[in-house]
C-alpha cells in the first residue's frame, strides 16, 4: 500500500464562462521515504494537485488517500511550503515558526518550544535575521524560513508548491541544496513541485510529468537511477541525465498527448465617423456626437 | 540640508500662511458688506475673555473655549468608543458571512445616511426613562452615525485578506480563537484604522448638532447660545475651535493609522 496516493482524482473549478477541469483522472503514488518530483508547465494545474493533497481542497471525484485513509482537510502532518512564501508580515521570523510549534506541540514546555523553534531557524541558517520581518527578508531568506515552518510541524511527508521558481539562479542553487541535505538527514517523504525539468532530476528519486491544462494528468513516472550524492556541475555530463531530460521533455511537449490551447481572440475594429457640423450642436437636448460603428470580431487561434 | 530646509519652510509655513491672509483679506471685504458680521479686529475683543481664560467656569454657559472643547470631546469620545465596540465585530461578521453580508447589508445602507438631526429624538424616546435622557440619546446618536466607517472599512478588510494567510492558518490548524487573534485581525488592521479614522471624523460632525439641540455645555451648545444673544464674534470663534479641533484629530488618527500601514 503506497503511503500517499491519488486515486482517479478529477478536479475543475465553476466559474462565469463555465465549467473547467484541471486535472483528470489523476493517479498518483508515493511510497515513504521517496523524493518525487511532478514536473509541469505553468497553469498546467500544479498547484491545485498539490492543494488536494494537502488537504486544502477537495476532489470532484476520486480519492485522496495516506496511509490507506481518505484525508479530511489540512493536516500539520503534511507540511506544506507554499509557492509564495505565505509568511504572515506581521511576525518575525521566529514568531512565524513559533506560532507552528505551538499549534503542533501544545504540549511542551515552553523552554522546549524554544529550542525546537531555533533549531529549525539554524537548520536553515537564518540566527541571524531571526529577529527581522518577512519585508527585510531577500525572497531566499523568505522561502527558507516557509520551509523551515513547515519543517518544524516535523510533518511526514513534505510538499513544495516551486518553492524556488520565484528566486534567482544562485539562490535557487543554494537552496536546492539546502533541501537535499534536509532530505538526506531527516528522511522525510518529499514531494517536489517544478517546472524545471534538471531541479527535478538532481534531487529526486524519480520524476512524473504532468501534461498541460484544461484536464491535465500524470504521466508515467521516470525513475532517476542516478546514484547520490549528485554534483551539479558534472550531473549534466552523465548520458542518463540526458535520457531523462529527454523523456520528460518528450512528454511534456506533446509526444503523449499532444494538448492544444484554444484562445479566443476578440478583435475590434474602430470606425469613427465625424461630426456633422452643419447639424445644430444640441437638438431635444440630446447633444451632436460622433458616430461610432465599432466592428467586432472573434477569431480562434490555436497554439 | 538649509536647501531643504528653506523648502519644508516655504512648503509648510509660507505658503499655509498665503492662504490664511487671503481668507482673513475675504473676511474683511465680507465685513464692509453687511452689517452682522464681525471684522477680525472686533471678534477678536469680544472672544478674548473666552481665549485668554480658557478653562474659566463663570456660569453654565459662560466659560473658557477650551473647556466647552473638553466637554464635548469628552462626550465624542464616550460616543466614539460605543460605535468602535459595537461597530468592529459587526464590520467582522459582514466580512466573513456572505448570508450576514446578504442579509444586514440593505438595512445598513438604509441606516447609513440617516441625518443626527433624525436619530436624537429617538434616542430621546429610547433612553425616556433612564436618569439623563439627553445624554444617553447624544451618545446613541453620535455612536450610531460614527458607526458606520468602522463598520463598512472593517468587512471590505476582512474580505480582502490574502487566499494565502486563511491557507496557512488551515494548515497549521490553527483553533478559531487563534486564527482571529494571528491571522484576520491583524490582516483587517489597516482597514480598520481608516475605519476608525473616518468615524472619528464623523463623530466630531456630529457633536455639533447634538449639542445645539441638547441645549447644554459644550461648544456646539456655546455656538447656539451666542448665535440666541446676537454675539456673532463668539459663533465664529466655535467654529474656528470646532475646525481646529477636528484637524488636530485627523493628524493624530492618520499617524496612528500610518504605523499599522507598515505592518
Amino acid at each position: 500500500m503506497a503511503f500517499l496516493e491519488l486515486r482517479n482524482v478529477s478536479k475543475g473549478y465553476t466559474s462565469s464562462k463555465g465549467f473547467t477541469s484541471v486535472l483528470k483522472e489523476v493517479n498518483l503514488q508515493i511510497e515513504e521515504g521517496e523524493f518525487v518530483a511532478i514536473v509541469g508547465y505553468s497553469g498546467a494545474g500544479k498547484t491545485t494537485l498539490i492543494s488536494l493533497l494537502a488537504g486544502l481542497i477537495k476532489p470532484d471525484s476520486g480519492q485522496v488517500l495516506m496511509n490507506g485513509k481518505v484525508i479530511e482537510g489540512a493536516d500539520p502532518e503534511r507540511g506544506l511550503v507554499f509557492q509564495n512564501y505565505s509568511l504572515l508580515p506581521w511576525l518575525t521570523v521566529y514568531e512565524n515558526i513559533r506560532l507552528a510549534v505551538d499549534e503542533v506541540f501544545p504540549q511542551w514546555s515552553s523552554e522546549g518550544r524554544d529550542i525546537h523553534t531555533m533549531k529549525y531557524i539554524q537548520m536553515v541558517n537564518l540566527t541571524h535575521a531571526k529577529d527581522r520581518y518577512p519585508k527585510e527578508l531577500s525572497g531566499g531568506m523568505r522561502q527558507r524560513v516557509s520551509v523551515a515552518r513547515a519543517l518544524s510541524m516535523t510533518p511526514k511527508v513534505l510538499l513544495l508548491d516551486e518553492p524556488l521558481s520565484a528566486l534567482d539562479a544562485l539562490t535557487r542553487a543554494t537552496l536546492q541544496d539546502e533541501i537535499k541535505n534536509i532530505w538526506e538527514g531527516e528522511k522525510k517523504t518529499v514531494l517536489l513541485i517544478t517546472n524545471d525539468v534538471d531541479e527535478g532530476i538532481l534531487l529526486a528519486d524519480r520524476i512524473i510529468p504532468l501534461s498541460a491544462g484544461p484536464g491535465a494528468t500524470l504521466g508515467d513516472s521516470v525513475p532517476v537511477n542516478i546514484p547520490r550524492p549528485r554534483d551539479r556541475k558534472t550531473i549534466n555530463h552523465i548520458p542518463e541525465f540526458k535520457e531523462i531530460r529527454k523523456r520528460v521533455n518528450g512528454y511534456l511537449l506533446g509526444g503523449a498527448l499532444k494538448p492544444k490551447i484554444k484562445i479566443e481572440k476578440k478583435l475590434i475594429l474602430p470606425a469613427i465617423e465625424p461630426e456633422d457640423l452643419d447639424l445644430p450642436r444640441q437638438r431635444l437636448g440630446v447633444p451632436r456626437r460622433a458616430v461610432r460603428t465599432n466592428e467586432i470580431k472573434k477569431e480562434t487561434v490555436e497554439l | 540640508m538649509s536647501e531643504q530646509f528653506e523648502k519644508k519652510m516655504r512648503d509648510f509655513l509660507l505658503l499655509p500662511l498665503v492662504g490664511v491672509i487671503c481668507f482673513v483679506i475675504f473676511w474683511c471685504l465680507l465685513c464692509s458688506v453687511t452689517d452682522n458680521l464681525p471684522n477680525p479686529v472686533k471678534m477678536w475683543k469680544k472672544s478674548e475673555l473666552f481665549i485668554y481664560e480658557p478653562f474659566a467656569k463663570r456660569g453654565e454657559m459662560d466659560q473658557g473655549i477650551l473647556r466647552f472643547t473638553g466637554l464635548s470631546i469628552s462626550l465624542v469620545g464616550q460616543g466614539y468608543l460605543v460605535a468602535l465596540v459595537f461597530g468592529t465585530p459587526l464590520g467582522f461578521f459582514l466580512g466573513l458571512s456572505k448570508f450576514f453580508t446578504k442579509s444586514f447589508d440593505p438595512i445598513i445602507q438604509i441606516l447609513r445616511p440617516v441625518s443626527p438631526l433624525a436619530w436624537y429624538p429617538l434616542g430621546l424616546v429610547l433612553f425616556e426613562l433612564s436618569p439623563e435622557p439627553s445624554y444617553f440619546a447624544s451618545l446613541f446618536t453620535i455612536s450610531v452615525c460614527a458607526m458606520w466607517p468602522t463598520v463598512l472599512n472593517t468587512a471590505v478588510g476582512v474580505r480582502a485578506i490574502p487566499q494565502d494567510y486563511l491557507n496557512v492558518a488551515k494548515v497549521l490548524k490553527l483553533s478559531r480563537s487563534k486564527t482571529l487573534f494571528k491571522v484576520l485581525i491583524p490582516a483587517t488592521l489597516p482597514y480598520m484604522f481608516t475605519g476608525f479614522r473616518l468615524s472619528l471624523g464623523i463623530a466630531w460632525l456630529v457633536i455639533v448638532a447634538v449639542e445645539m439641540l441638547k441645549g447644554q455645555p459644550g461648544i456646539g451648545g456655546f455656538l447656539w447660545d451666542a448665535y440666541n444673544a446676537g454675539n456673532y464674534s463668539l459663533v465664529i470663534l466655535c467654529i474656528l475651535v470646532i475646525g481646529l479641533v477636528g484637524f488636530t484629530l485627523d493628524r493624530l488618527m492618520s499617524l496612528v493609522e500610518g504605523k499599522f500601514k507598515t505592518a
